[in-house]
């Protein structure tokens, strides 16, 4: 694949993902906004694969869109009084918000833009690194991987207690 | 026009830059707490990116772990807030973050 190559397709998938995302939040309709998150989940896997991180890119796409984007349509379908809600009184502090936008934006990228610090190493990520994150998963991180499994099943548990289904209070003492 | 065609760590940086703004404005002005929910996501999507983006630069295999756990926490994360917006929705009967005043029924 020729370098020019590389780079449109790096920008198509950029773009994807600036513009989608910016849908997801201008967008008044909260479904829209679920289906636009679909795309920028989508676009931010294939930087990754760009990034030489496929796996990390096959777990955002089973993680975030075949489970967190899943919960957040079961979410908004769930309150079902989203889609009749004013469209005019959906958002607040407008001035504020747009203040902080334009600021963090732009001061990040002026940041990012005029540090010339930025030393890449000699030896930088190539090819596929599955076989290295389980190397480290099983040396380096072992403590945190179990932590972290404990973590997800008392957050599942904890989940599934919060959303239960609750009989009305007037059939018990 | 040089600058832009080797794509570089500016590259990320400039996408992560502008997926943490959408998701802060998001937070910041969106009543409905599942379009609140959806810009955390964004947030921790951009973390991600430059996570990922300096591990490749790098070298290093920090960045890559880190981003994996930071996907698992997120699982987590969105587990638990949607079983608490449902709950304030059987409660108050709206998700409108700034209409909830009580902390108890």
């Amino acid at each position: 694949m020729s370098n020019l190559t590389y780079t449109v397709i790096f920008y198509i998938f950029a773009a994807i993902t600036v513009f989608s995302a910016a849908f997801v939040v201008f967008s008044r309709n909260v479904i829209y906004s679920a289906f636009s998150l679909l795309f920028t989940f989508f676009g931010v896997a294939a930087l990754y694969v760009f990034l030489s991180a496929d796996f990390i890119a096959v777990t955002q796409v089973v993680v975030y869109v075949g489970g967190i984007l899943v919960l957040l349509l079961f979410g908004v379908m769930f309150t079902k009084g989203i889609m009749n809600t004013e469209l005019k009184s959906d958002v607040l502090h407008i001035v504020p918000g747009t203040f902080i936008l334009a600021g963090i934006i732009g001061a990040l990228l002026y940041t990012f833009y005029t540090t010339h610090g930025w030393m890449p190493s000699a030896t930088q990520l190539h090819g596929s690194i599955v076989e290295r994150i389980g190397f480290e998963t099983m040396s380096h991180y072992v403590l945190p991987f179990e932590m972290v499994s404990i973590l997800l099943l008392a957050a599942l548990i904890g989940a599934a207690f919060l959303a239960r289904f609750d009989k009305p209070d007037n059939n018990k003492s | 026009m040089e600058h832009l065609i080797p794509i570089g760590l500016n590259h990320y940086l400039t996408i992560s830059a502008f997926l943490l703004g959408f998701g802060l404005f998001a937070v910041m002005t969106r009543k409905n707490a599942i379009v609140v929910l959806m810009g955390v996501e964004l947030i921790l999507n951009a973390a991600n990116i430059n996570f990922l983006a300096f591990s490749k630069y790098n070298g290093g295999m920090g960045g890559v772990m880190f981003s994996l756990f930071v996907i698992v926490i997120a699982a987590a994360e969105a587990a638990i807030a949607l079983a608490i917006v449902i709950n304030i929705f059987k409660i108050f009967k709206s998700v409108d973050v700034s209409s909830i005043d009580t902390m108890k029924e």
